[in-house]
C-alpha cells in the first residue's frame, strides 16, 4: 500500500495497469486499493508541481510566522482553525521553536498579503504577533529542482 | 605500422556502429545505456568537492586509501559474512574492469584457457586475450533463464583451463544464480583446481531475492577473487572505482600489474566512495526501489507486445526475445532505431548466443520507458503484419 502512495506521490498520472506492473500486482487490486486510499482520506487530492513563475502569472507568497496563546481544552487546533479558513491562506502548520504556527498566504500583491495579515491574521484572537516573510524565489519544492533544469549526461549507447 | 596479432585479433565493438547513428540523430529514447539515469548522490558528490577543497590531489598507496579499504571490509563482513583482511587483500583499481584485467595478467600463462557463460559482458573476453590467454565460451538461452548446467561448465574443462568466470546479477540478461549452481560450479573448480572470478559489480541491484557470495560457499573463498565497484550500486560510473578481494598471494601479484600500470586510483574519486560507503545505504535503496518498479512495467510491456521476456532478477537489464520477428538482432535494433528512435543493443555484442535477443536497459525514467515501449509496440505490430 505504502508502495503505491510513494508511487502516485511522485507521478499521480500513472495509470492503474502501469501501476500494477510495477508492483506485481493485478490492475484490479491496484484501483481497490487506490479506491480505498481515497475513501479514507489517505490520498487526499491529485496535483500537478507547477512552477508559476514561468507562466508570467505573478503570484506572492509569505511565509508567517505566528505566536499564539494556546486555549484551554483545545490547544492550537481552534485557532489554527480560525486561520486556514481563509482562502488566502495556502498551508499552515504546527511547529515548535520560537513560533507555533507556520502559516503561507497567497496573494496577488505585496500590497495585498500585508493587508491581509494586520487585518485578518493578526487581529484573531490570541494571536500575540506576526512575522511576515515574502518568498522571493523557489529553489526546490516537493522534491522537485526550479532553478535548474537537470539533463541527462549519460552517452546513448553504453555495454 | 605494426599492430599486436593479439590486439587485432579482437573485433571491433558491435556497439559502436549503433553509437555513431545515434549521436547524428534527435528525440531517440535510449534504452541502450549500461549505466544508471541516477547521478550520484548529492552526499557523495559534495564530500568529494570538500576534500578537493581540503587539498587531497596527491597519489595513495597502491592498495588505495586503507580507510576505504577498511570500509569494504567490513560492508563485505557484513552483508556476506566473507571476512578480508583490509591490509592485503583487498585492492581499489580504477573501475571494476581494471580488477578484471589485472586478474587474468595474474593468474594466465600464455594459451591458458578461462571459461565464460555467455551472454556477458563485452569486456570479458578481449581481457582474457590481453592477458595472453583463450576465452572458451559456454552457450546460454531464455529457456534456462540465461544459466549455464554445472555439467556444461564442467564439459568445457581442459588441461588448459585456469579459471571460470562467473557474473551475476548478469549484465546483459539480468540472471541471478542459484546459490545450489553456484556451489555445484565451486565443486567443479576446487575439483579441477581452478581460479573463481566472480564479477560482483550488480549486486546490490537485485529484486526478491538474496545474492549469494561465491566467496561465502565451503571450498570457494581461498580460489575465488571477488570483484565488485562503486558504478553500478551508487550511480558513481564516471569516478572508476572498483576493488578487488583474494587471497594475499594473488592480491599481491594483481597489485604488482596494478602498480605499473596505473599506480592507484584517483584519490578524489577514493574520497567520494568513502562517503559511499558511510552514509550511501539509503540513497542506494531508493534507487534499487526505482529500478524494480521500472523493471515490473517494461517486462510486462514487452511481454504484452509480444517480444518473450523472462523476468529479471537482478541488474537493470531485460534481455527479451526477438526471435518472433523474424529479423537478426541487429536487423532489429537498427530498424528500430531509424524507424521509431529508440536505441536498444542487439544481443549478439554480448556474445554468439546473444543473437535473436536485443539488451533494454530500464535504468531510465518510467516516462521514458512508457513512451520507448509504445514506440516498441508500433514497431512490432509493424513488421509482424
Amino acid at each position: 500500500m505504502n508502495e503505491i502512495l510513494k508511487i502516485l506521490e511522485t507521478d499521480c498520472r500513472l495509470s492503474p495497469e502501469e501501476i500494477a506492473a510495477m508492483t506485481g500486482r493485478t490492475p484490479k487490486e491496484v484501483k481497490e486499493l487506490i479506491a480505498d486510499l481515497e475513501e479514507k482520506g489517505i490520498i487526499r487530492r491529485y496535483k500537478a508541481v507547477i512552477d508559476w513563475e514561468k507562466t508570467g502569472d505573478e503570484r506572492i507568497f509569505a511565509l508567517i510566522d505566528v505566536k499564539v496563546s494556546p486555549e484551554r481544552g483545545v490547544g492550537f487546533d481552534a485557532i489554527a482553525e480560525q486561520i486556514y479558513r481563509y482562502p488566502e491562506v495556502h498551508t499552515v502548520y504546527l511547529v515548535s521553536g520560537l513560533h507555533d504556527l507556520r502559516v503561507v498566504v497567497e496573494g496577488k500583491s505585496m500590497k495585498e498579503v500585508a493587508f491581509f495579515v494586520a487585518e485578518k491574521l493578526a487581529t484573531v484572537d490570541r494571536v500575540q504577533s506576526t512575522s511576515t516573510h515574502f518568498l522571493l524565489k523557489r529553489y526546490k519544492e516537493d522534491g522537485v529542482f526550479f532553478d535548474i533544469p537537470e539533463s541527462d549526461k549519460r552517452l546513448a549507447i553504453v555495454p | 605500422m605494426h599492430i599486436s596479432s593479439k590486439i587485432k585479433s579482437v573485433p571491433p565493438s558491435g556497439i559502436r556502429k549503433f553509437f555513431d547513428i545515434v549521436s547524428q540523430m534527435k528525440d531517440v529514447v535510449s534504452l541502450g545505456v549500461g549505466e544508471p539515469d541516477f547521478v550520484t548522490p548529492w552526499r557523495i558528490r559534495e564530500a568529494c568537492i570538500y576534500s578537493l577543497g581540503k587539498g587531497y590531489t596527491t597519489y595513495t598507496s597502491n592498495y588505495g586509501l586503507l580507510e576505504l579499504r577498511r570500509l569494504i571490509a567490513a560492508d563485505i563482513e557484513k552483508t556476506y559474512g566473507v571476512e578480508y583482511n583490509p591490509e592485503n587483500q583487498l585492492l581499489i583499481t580504477v573501475g571494476a574492469s581494471e580488477a578484471i584485467m589485472l586478474v587474468m595478467h595474474a593468474i594466465l600463462e600464455p594459451g591458458d584457457e578461462v571459461i565464460i557463460p555467455e551472454p556477458c559482458f563485452v569486456a570479458y573476453k578481449p581481457c582474457v586475450i590481453f592477458a595472453g590467454g583463450n576465452p572458451v565460451t559456454v552457450c546460454t538461452d531464455h529457456t534456462s533463464g540465461f544459466l549455464p548446467a554445472p555439467e556444461e561448465i564442467e564439459a568445457a574443462v581442459t588441461p588448459r583451463t585456469r579459471a571460470i568466470f562467473l557474473s551475476y546479477p548478469n549484465n546483459p540478461t539480468g540472471a541471478v544464480m542459484p546459490k545450489e549452481t553456484l556451489q555445484a560450479i565451486v565443486d567443479i573448480a576446487v575439483k579441477h583446481n581452478l581460479y573463481i572470478i566472480s564479477d560482483d559489480i550488480y549486486d546490490k541491484l537485485i529484486y526478491g531475492e538474496t545474492h549469494t557470495c561465491i566467496p561465502s560457499l565451503p571450498g570457494a573463498y581461498q580460489r575465488t577473487v571477488y570483484v565488485n565497484g562503486f558504478s553500478k550500486a551508487y550511480a558513481m560510473t564516471g569516478w572508476r572505482i572498483g576493488f578487488a578481494a583474494a587471497n594475499p598471494e594473488l592480491l599481491e601479484a594483481m597489485m604488482k600489474v596494478h602498480q605499473y600500470m596505473v599506480m592507484c586510483a584517483p584519490i578524489m574519486a577514493q574520497m567520494a566512495a568513502i562517503e559511499a560507503m558511510k552514509n550511501g545505504e539509503q540513497d542506494m535503496q531508493e534507487m534499487v526501489r526505482q529500478y524494480n518498479h521500472r523493471r515490473g512495467l517494461i517486462v510486462k510491456s514487452l511481454n504484452n507486445m509480444g517480444l518473450e521476456c523472462t523476468t529479471p532478477k537482478g541488474a537493470f537489464y531485460a534481455f527479451p526475445s526477438i526471435k518472433s520477428t523474424g529479423l537478426s538482432s541487429e536487423e532489429f535494433a537498427e530498424k528500430l532505431l531509424l524507424e521509431e528512435k529508440v536505441a536498444v543493443v542487439p544481443g549478439n555484442s554480448f556474445g554468439d548466443c546473444g543473437e535473436g535477443y536485443v539488451r533494454c536497459a530500464y535504468a531510465t525514467s518510467i516516462q521514458n520507458i512508457q513512451i520507448a515501449m509504445e514506440r516498441m509496440s508500433r514497431f512490432v505490430k509493424k513488421i509482424s503484419s
